[in-house]
């Protein structure tokens, strides 16, 4: 079974008079626990194509299919239930509240999933732990570097054992050295807990950890291609 | 601790200049208002107190319909007793029998009708602030026979002074002619127009005496420990009362239902200015939440994606609304009650009030009332102002939508 199953996706955006074409009968799957790289220029439908996959938005017409679920015929709150406790997100910045900590950040979410006080804590020490930030759990986002405050984010989407993470630029504003670790981290976890993820990305330093590269263009997919690592 | 509350209460720390501003409007109004109300609370009291201690007393028991009608046979008979006897009962501090009529009242050179009321003189005392007003000669002692104290303009008008003698003339409660001559033995000089022109009082045995009313009077006036317990009180009298004889006891506001009313008009137009300043201050809040909703936009967003539900982003921004609130409440009412125990401690005044006082016979000073009601009726208003302008950037709230919010600059 696929984690994810898009087909016939399409989606147009109206800025006034104009028609702006999001996805245009985009037709994908993702097998659970793969690494799928999005790629292709700026505007191409990478972020919303994401937005469709993750129940953060929904297409004009085609069919999603997260595991066992239908999601693209889903209401409001049904879909906030579906991102909870199925998917974590990554995005390009500002992903943190930054009022809270880092631990209390990741807190955060298993609170809204009903998790229980001290179990929360817990997991939340360990999940940072696990991603090598054990020290800084009680600094803000503001104390800390980007490279760590998408950590941070990470070991928020993490903490909630979700089965598929996706995640939306989320090296752009890094340095190569933050980037890498962010990557490393992305292909620990995806090995060690077989999460899938997705990402979206026009980073050239980061594609290459990825196993599958999908290409968009214009809202189609341009092509499709698996590293030779995928196949091994 | 709940990581929603944690959240509230740290967002209203991110701008603290702009919180501790919206908060000090609160402050500000909240003391004002505590300060107003326990003013306004405490003259009513005061105002209440005076009228009734001029005169009409607390509570007073009268034949049925006398009130309306003040006919000279609409008697309670063996008035003085029931005045000694209701004086016994709890709360009544003092009690006095009073009997009254209309006379045509003469002196040697002019005439003028008057109503004359028969007092025991030395209950009336307690009851009733006139005799604390005569400006020449002497109240009415025991002891005292036909004698008889006038209003000063009344004293004017008919050209006597203290040991001149005044003819009355009437009829009697068995409706004969009843006259009487009595000396002046005092003037009182209240100030007020009104009493100075009426006030005509002579001992009421010689009253009751002079008018054929045996030992029958028109009314007992009560003076109660706290003029507030009048309503409680009047079954408890109307129950002591003798049966048969159609008396009833009346509380203070079905004998002067003016002042109640005059009260409540004073009421409606104050709270029409603190409506007014409560307006502002939900405003002022009206405005910062809805800024503070607004430059999170993106954050919300975020929230949003991972799961979030609108309506406890709603919560969020009324539970910031609350603390913001009980903060303003708290300093509000700290603040106020301190400016009010000052004023209870001391009196209030202002420039003019003590010689405008003087002049209507009442006190220099006026003291606010201090209690829940005086110290938190005007905060809790304000706080559920807030809350009610905090509602419209939490329900602006429901309506933001995760991908639209997060590409919000
Ligand atoms: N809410 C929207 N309203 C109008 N147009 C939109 C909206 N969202 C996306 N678009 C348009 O749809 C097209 C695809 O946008 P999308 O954000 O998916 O591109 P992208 O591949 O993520 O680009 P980038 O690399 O710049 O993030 C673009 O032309 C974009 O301008
Ligand atoms: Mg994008």
């Amino acid at each position: 079974m696929s984690a994810i199953h898009c087909r016939d996706l399409c989606k147009t955006f109206h800025q006034g008079e104009e028609e702006i074409t999001g996805l245009d009968h985009v037709s994908l799957d993702i097998e659970a626990g793969s690494f799928v790289a999005l790629v292709g220029p700026s505007g191409s439908g990478k972020t919303t194509l994401l937005n469709a996959m993750g129940g953060l938005d929904r297409p004009d017409s085609g069919e999603i299919v997260l595991g066992d679920t239908r999601i693209d015929t889903l209401d409001q709150g049904e879909l906030a239930d579906l991102r909870l406790n199925r998917i974590g997100f990554v995005f390009q910045s500002y992903n943190l509240v930054p009022v809270l900590s880092a631990r209390e950040n990741v807190e955060f979410v298993m609170q809204l999933q009903g998790v229980g006080a001290q179990e929360r804590a817990a997991r939340a020490e360990a999940v940072l732990a696990e991603i090598g930030l054990e020290g800084l759990s009680g600094r803000r986002p503001a104390e800390l570097s980007g490279g760590q405050q998408q950590r941070v984010a990470v070991a928020r989407a993490i903490a909630s054992e979700p089965q598929l993470i996706l995640a939306d630029e989320p090296t752009a504003n890094l340095d190569s050295h933050s980037a890498t670790q962010l990557m490393e981290l992305f292909v620990h976890l995806n090995r060690e807990h077989k999460v899938t993820f997705v990402m979206a990305t026009h980073d050239t330093r980061v594609m290459r950890y990825a196993r599958r590269v999908v290409s968009l263009q214009d809202g189609r997919i341009e092509s499709d291609q698996r590293t030779p690592e995928a196949v091994e | 601790m709940n990581i929603t509350g944690l959240l509230a209460w740290r967002n209203l720390w991110r701008h603290s200049r702009r919180t501790w501003l919206t908060v000090g409007a609160m402050v500000f109004c909240n003391t004002l208002l505590v300060f107003l109300i326990a003013i306004q609370l405490g003259s009513y009291r005061m105002m209440i107190d005076n009228t009734l201690s001029a005169f009409t007393g607390h509570l007073q028991v009268q034949h049925l319909g006398y009130l309306e009608e003040q006919k000279m046979r609409q008697t309670v008979p063996e008035a003085a007793a029931l005045a000694s006897r209701l004086a016994e009962e709890p709360h009544v501090e003092a009690t006095a029998a009073r009997a009254v009529t209309f006379a045509l009242a003469s002196s040697e050179q002019r005439s003028f009708g008057i109503q004359l009321t028969g007092v025991q003189p030395a209950l009336e005392t307690q009851v009733s602030s006139y005799p604390g007003l005569v400006s020449r000669g002497r109240y009415l002692q025991q002891g005292d026979d036909a004698a008889i104290v006038l209003g000063s303009i009344l004293a004017r008008n008919l050209k006597v002074a203290p040991g001149d003698e005044v003819t009355l003339l009437g009829s009697g409660y068995d409706g004969s002619v009843a006259a009487g001559v009595a000396t002046v033995v005092g003037i009182i000089d209240s100030g007020l127009a009104e009493v100075d022109r009426g006030v005509a009082q002579a001992p009421l045995a010689w009253f009751q005496q002079v008018f054929a009313l045996g030992d029958r009077a028109h009314s007992v006036v009560l003076r109660l420990d706290d003029v507030n317990r009048a309503p409680m009180l009047v079954p408890q009298i109307q129950a002591s009362l003798p049966v048969g004889e159609s008396l009833v006891a009346l509380d203070w506001d079905q004998l002067q239902p003016g002042l109640r009313e005059a009260i409540r008009s004073d009421m409606v137009s104050a709270w029409f200015m603190y409506g007014v300043l409560i307006v502002l201050v939900a405003l002022s809040v009206l405005n910062t939440q809805l800024m503070s909703v607004l430059e999170r936009t993106r954050e919300f967003g975020v929230m949003l994606a991972l799961g979030l539900r609108p309506q406890r982003l709603g919560r969020l921004v009324l539970l910031e609304t609350i603390f913001l609130g009980l903060i303003g409440l708290l300093l509000g009412v700290a603040l106020g009650a301190l400016v009010v125990l000052y004023f209870d401690a001391y009196g209030f005044s202002y420039p003019g009030m003590a010689e405008a006082a003087a002049r209507f016979n009442l006190p220099p000073r006026i003291y606010p009332q201090v209690s829940l009601l005086s110290l938190f009726l005007g905060p809790l208003t304000v706080f559920l102002g807030a809350l009610l302008a905090a509602v419209y950037p939490a329900l602006r709230l429901l309506r933001l939508q995760p991908v639209a919010a997060m590409r919000a600059v």
